[in-house]
């Protein structure tokens, strides 16, 4: 299916010129041209937040810095995703995490695995300038297969969208708010007692990080996320 | 209910007011009541039942009068007299004098500049008109801006005179009004929605609670007319639950509203046709951003979510929908009535018109007022709000809430308006004017609002959640006086990273009391993190400095 | 027990489930109705529970976990019983700097609780609210639901001491 010619807008991004469909994101289009920008709580196949900040762009004659992986496509836009100030503040937002709860990777399962880690090292964070928070939260390991560290967790809503959108249980949502939200299952129930959850695993597999990982593992083999995608593909020919 | 029945209804209870103009009005807001206005009233009222003026001195509560901190407030027609701190034992003397000289011990001059310095727009009925009958709103020119404009003029020439107005929305970020009601009335769409933000959240603001107190039904006749304009059908008022009184005559007012066909199917005995509904606040201050209080009239958590799209284009349950505050609705009828042109002589080159502005702390007059935009913080706070007890120094006052600033006393002759504002480092905001005198650390001051915006917060993006937790942190460590210089330049780092990348305006402006104390009261920062001293005597500073550096 | 479909039925026998019955039914049962029904069960019994989230939550077919999301994200509902009297002390910006602060220990000191809490034989529990929107009478606290303008140390112990039983 080839698309009407005024469904493509060309635009440059980082002073490449880019060619993409009038419903492409940002961060579609610059990422089918090989452009890297930084996301975390993106994930091809679930439905797009905003919330992580890391993929904060520039846009010529626009003051306010826009989210790429929402923010759609126009004709002669030009994108700046790599800049100064963009590194920056994607500096900082990382050590927020890192700083907010407990991401110490040398003990955790998923080193090596992790896409904060990889963030982390892909900005060169060698140290955390903020003082680390270290809260006390807890760990449920009531179901059989899985285990939630809260501690991990950087509240990406991952596991929030993939049980709502392509599970369809809705088991995982967040509580509270603020400093103080919380990923819960139910009604803040130890997940071993949940009634709606399916044992399915999708949460564990979006998972960025060891907050969501599997029982019996000492170390996390990767995560396998090409479902997704898939099954958005396939609702989508349905 | 066709014009001439609405018109005859309110030229009746003028012609019953010309019979008997005697009459006691008692001041029945919130202020006034927790001032015990309801036992002055009920005494007024056996006062009347008692003597020689038996059901010939009506006693009636009326809504906000405005100077707050003297009452209860109580008035009397036809003479005009203001009494002020009314006790139910004064009731009888009072009565009294209703058609003799006024009771001298008790009145409040309303030659007060408090009084004369004030130009009733929004206010215009307040204090005036007893808030639960639909008949002393009628009798004052009520609803006659929603007939003029089904009968005379066509949605497009609504939104004309609004825009001719310029009045910008008074909820704080100040759009233009005229220009948000065109973009929703031109979105193609089937079904599109008015929503009534009224969930003032800003502390030390409390404009809309007084005028959904004392004048409820205008905000209704502005959000139909706002329906007629956009094209909408159905309405909402989003009202904070702790606002019980407000919530209790707004029930009232579409009861009765509703009664006389203002509200329903064929308004005015027309084919247009509006509902409006009340939907509760829940206690989370980030709903007054457009999209978070959108998804919690849908019932859900007030986490905002990426603009655009913007409501005007895919807002409530994906309907092109539009928000405006309850002050802006309240200036539509007499814009209506009296014309954009009218409204627009009102005020500065780019704020026209009219601003209800909340004076409360450290002044002498506390309560609601209405001035002009333009007029200077000075008049504001030394003229209208007498000044600075206890002779006090002034040091800032406060507008804006948690998203603006602290002014301090070189602004003072800078008139008020949305420009000003912005460039002195606040903003208008909802019109809370906190005023400060030199009993206020402002380091202090600051970081009472970090601890705000970390616990409204709604955690959804980064900046914002750990953002605010990681600055409050510091302003304590600043006012322990365990901080060094390296914590403020880390301060400054996080302001200028959390208001450049935050995803919605809560976290967007967090850093503003931050800022603006940071750049008027410097010393005062310095004074806590190199003297560990706190100027203000507030902090306990040094108390635990054996724990820092 | 997995999650009924269909007709929830309400956690006990309770005459004011009817109540909350009457808001969802006004709302049609719309998902949007969540947080006006929970307004209804916290009016109704002073607090949300496990039990009347569940039943709210699958009357609505709402899921568990946004039910509770919600309940949890807004701080005008508790999910914790109430004390028979109840001591809100605004912390708004004209109150804070008029000496809100200094009620607010006095309050937490006289009755050995921290904000947010209930003494242990359930008499009084201590809040704190936003803006009451009663700046120009403040420092305020709100006893009962009676707002009590002006208020200073003496005054606010003289009323707690009125709740006290005799």
């Amino acid at each position: 299916m080839t698309p009407a010619v005024s469904d493509v807008k060309t635009l440059q991004i980082d002073g490449i010129d880019v060619s993409a469909q009038a419903d492409q994101t940002i961060l579609d289009a610059a990422r089918e041209k090989g452009l890297s920008i930084p996301t975390l709580c993106h994930l091809d196949g679930l439905g797009d937040v905003g919330a992580c900040r890391l993929c904060l762009v520039e846009i010529k004659g626009t003051s306010k810095l826009l989210p790429a992986c929402v923010t759609r496509v126009e004709e002669g836009m030009e994108v700046t995703t790599q800049s100064e100030r963009l590194l920056k503040y994607r500096r900082m937002t990382l050590e927020l995490l890192f700083a907010e709860r407990n991401h110490v990777c040398s003990v955790c399962v998923a080193n090596g695995h992790c896409d904060l880690q990889v963030l982390g090292q892909a900005h060169g964070l060698t140290h955390v300038q903020f003082p680390y928070r270290y809260p006390k939260l807890p760990m449920d390991a009531s179901h059989d297969r899985f285990v939630v560290d809260h501690n991990r967790c950087v509240l990406c809503t991952r596991c929030v969208r993939v049980c709502d959108e392509v599970e369809g249980a809705h088991t995982w949502d967040v509580m509270s708010r603020g400093i103080g939200s919380m990923v819960i299952t139910d009604l803040h129930q130890p997940w071993g007692e949940s009634d709606t959850c399916t044992s399915c695993g999708k949460c564990v597999q979006v998972c960025p990080t060891g907050a969501l990982f599997e029982k019996g593992k000492a170390r996390l083999v990767a995560k396998s996320r090409d479902f997704l995608p898939y099954l958005a593909m396939m609702r989508e020919g349905k | 209910m066709t014009p001439e029945q609405l018109e005859q209804i309110a030229s009746e209870e003028t012609a019953a007011r010309a019979r008997n103009p005697r009459r006691l009005s008692v001041c029945m807001a919130a202020g006034c009541i927790s001032s015990n206005s309801d036992a002055v009233k009920k005494a007024l009222e056996r006062a009347v039942a008692g003597g020689p003026l038996k059901d010939a001195c009506p006693v009636t509560g009326v809504g906000c009068m405005g100077l707050c901190s003297r009452g209860p407030l109580v008035s009397t027609e036809p003479a005009g007299v203001l009494y002020q701190n009314v006790t139910p034992e004064d009731a009888g003397e009072i009565v009294g004098a209703v058609s003799g000289p006024a009771v001298e011990r008790l009145q409040c001059s309303r030659e007060l500049p408090f009084f004369k310095r004030q130009v009733g727009v929004v206010l215009e009925n307040s204090g005036q008109i007893n808030p639960e009958r639909i008949e002393d709103y009628l009798a004052a020119k009520g609803y006659a801006a929603l007939v003029q404009a089904l009968t005379e003029m066509r949605p497009a020439e609504v939104i004309e005179q609004v825009s001719r107005s310029g009045l910008r929305g008074r909820g704080g970020a100040g759009y233009p009004t005229g220009l948000k009601w065109s973009t929703v009335a031109k979105a193609r769409a089937e079904t599109r929605y008015v929503i009534c933000n009224a969930d003032e959240g800003d502390p030390g603001a409390f404009m809309d609670r007084s005028v959904l107190e004392s004048d409820p039904q205008r905000v209704l006749e502005g959000m139909i007319i706002a329906g007629y304009a956009v094209g909408a059908s159905r309405g909402y008022i989003y009202v904070r639950a702790e606002y019980p009184l407000a919530i209790a005559r707004l029930n009232t007012a579409i009861r009765q509203a509703k009664h006389l066909g203002l509200l329903g199917s064929q308004i005015g005995n027309t084919e247009f046709a509006f509902d409006i509904e009340l939907r509760l606040g829940a206690g989370a201050f980030v709903c007054g951003e457009e999209t978070a209080l959108i998804a919690s009239i849908e019932g859900g958590r007030g986490t905002p979510r990426p603009r655009p799209p913007y409501p005007a284009q895919a807002g409530l349950f994906g309907a092109p929908t539009l928000i405006n505050n309850v002050e802006t609705f309240a200036n539509i009828p007499p814009i209506i009535r009296n014309g954009g042109d009218w409204y627009a002589a009102m005020g500065t080159q780019r704020s026209k018109g009219t601003k209800v502005f909340a004076l409360t702390g450290k002044i002498n007059c506390t309560g609601l007022i209405e001035v002009p935009m333009g007029m200077s913080l000075r008049e504001i706070i030394f003229e209208v709000g007498g000044g600075v007890p206890e002779g006090r120094k002034f040091k800032a006052v406060q507008t804006g809430g948690p998203s603006g600033g602290c002014i301090p006393e070189q602004f003072l002759d800078m008139p008020v308006d949305y420009d000003s504002l912005a460039q002195a480092g606040s903003i208008m905001g909802s019109g809370g004017m906190i005023v400060m005198d030199d009993s206020s650390c402002m380091v202090d001051v600051a970081k009472y609002f970090m601890e705000f915006c970390m616990s409204e917060s709604c955690g959804k993006c980064i900046p914002c959640r750990a953002g605010t937790a990681q600055m409050y942190d510091l302003l304590a460590k600043i006012c322990e006086g365990r901080a060094a210089l390296d914590d403020l330049a880390m301060l400054e780092d996080l302001c200028d990273m959390v208001k450049n990348t935050s995803l919605c305006g809560l976290g967007q402006s967090a850093p503003n009391p931050v800022l603006s104390t940071l750049r008027y009261f410097r010393d005062e920062y310095l004074a806590h993190i190199q003297e560990k001293k706190c100027p203000a005597g507030v902090c306990a500073c040094g108390m635990k400095q054996e724990a820092g550096s | 027990m997995p999650p009924t479909l269909g007709k929830a039925s309400p956690p006990s026998e309770d005459k004011r489930w009817k109540i909350v019955a009457a808001t969802m039914r006004r709302h049609g049962f719309s998902r949007n109705a969540l947080i006006e029904t929970l307004h209804t069960v916290q009016q109704s019994f002073g607090f949300l529970d496990r039990p009347s989230l569940e039943y709210v939550a699958q009357s609505l077919r709402v899921p568990l976990s946004k039910a509770f999301g919600v309940a949890t994200f807004y701080h005008f509902f508790s999910l914790k019983p109430p004390g028979d009297h109840t001591c809100v002390i605004c912390l708004g910006t004209a109150c804070y700097i008029k000496g809100a602060p200094q009620l607010l220990a006095e309050v937490e000191q006289s009755l050995g609780i921290k904000q947010g809490e209930t003494t242990a034989d359930g008499h009084v529990s201590v809040l704190t609210a936003r803006c009451v929107g009663s700046c120009s009478l403040a420092p305020v606290a709100l006893f009962d639901s009676e707002v009590a303008p002006r208020l200073n140390a003496v005054e606010m112990r003289g009323r707690l001491a009125r709740w006290m039983p005799s």
